[in-house]
């Protein structure tokens, strides 16, 4: 199962249609995708706009793979579970969210070895039909780093 | 000397990746007493602790200043009720506020920017890490003299 999130009710109809069409193309039925609130209706996919989190957990745990917005949640839920994630960034540039952290953060975690990233619709597609290139990634825990979680302990204890 | 009592901690983050980011956090405050704060009832199941204390406020973001009035007021109300020693956020909006009253009301102050913010610090970062006590960023990059720091990241 390939579970498919947008993070928000912020629609990204860029993904989703780019899916939506290629499951088309293809006939992949084990597609789920929350969408976000959006007019767009999916004709592939089986979709909702937005998951509760028990059922957003739920479905996450089923997926053997992720493909997503490049949001940093979605992001370390994928790497603490350990399942292989694609993610094509949020424009400012288009109104998909407010500037173009996205696209920073997309660039970065690929440096970091930790995503597969589509920049645009094109290289999605081409992704999708192989996704078998898509590779899981090393799991990380459920948790910061030590130097992170260190700085902050000794910081509360001498509060 | 310090007193017996556990170092009251509040944890406050709108949704979404900053609320996943608190959740990260989380061994930071193994020894203290602590309450989180976020946007959507739903989040408690991603607790699963119950000596953690859960509770909910209103969201908005910068693009909606009669939701915002609503944040500032319900966030305003729980650190009345809470008086934690320690403020923590990851962000957005709320955090901003909670930086803001916990400053007020004498508590410690914690900015931890989010990770998203690669190439420059978010605007509620930049206004928030001011009211910060310790202010951190996840970018070696991103660190500035003397604030934000850079101490490790959530990943």
């Amino acid at each position: 199962m390939i579970f498919v999130t947008v993070g928000s009710d912020v629609p990204f109809d860029r993904l989703v249609r780019v899916i939506d069409d290629w499951a088309g193309a293809t006939g992949r039925t084990d597609v789920f995708a929350q969408i976000g609130k959006t007019d767009y209706k999916p004709a592939h996919l089986a979709y909702c706009s937005l998951l509760e989190p028990t059922e957003f957990s739920k479905r996450f745990a089923a997926a053997s793979m992720i493909i997503a917005h490049a949001g940093m949640g979605t992001i370390l839920s994928a790497l603490e579970s350990g399942k292989p994630i694609l993610v094509m960034p949020r424009k400012g540039s288009l109104g998909e969210t407010r500037n173009e952290h996205q696209i920073a953060t997309a660039k970065r975690l690929l440096d970091l070895g930790k995503v597969s990233v589509a920049f645009d619709e094109t290289e999605l597609r081409s992704r999708l039909d192989h996704l078998d290139q898509v590779t899981p990634r090393e799991k990380i825990t459920p948790y910061a780093s030590d130097e992170l979680i260190s700085a902050l302990r000794d910081f509360i204890s001498r509060a | 000397m310090k007193s017996t009592r556990k170092t009251k901690v509040l944890g406050i983050s709108s949704g979404g990746g900053h609320w996943i980011q608190l959740l990260r956090l989380r061994p930071a405050f193994a020894d203290c007493d602590l309450t989180l704060v976020t946007v959507r009832h739903g989040y408690r199941s991603d607790i699963g602790n119950d000596a953690i204390k859960f509770r909910v406020i209103s969201d908005a973001n910068r693009t909606n200043k009669l939701g915002l009035v609503r944040t500032a007021f319900s966030v305003f109300w729980v650190l009345l009720l809470e008086r934690p020693d320690v403020v923590i956020s990851t962000g957005a909006a709320p955090g901003y506020f909670a930086m803001r009253v916990g400053k007020l009301l004498g508590a410690k102050t914690i900015w931890v920017d989010s990770i998203a913010n690669v190439d420059e610090l978010s605007l509620s970062g930049q206004q928030a890490g001011k009211y910060a006590d310790l202010w951190l960023t996840q970018w070696p990059h991103l660190a500035g003299n003397p604030a934000p720091v850079f101490r490790g990241n959530v990943l």
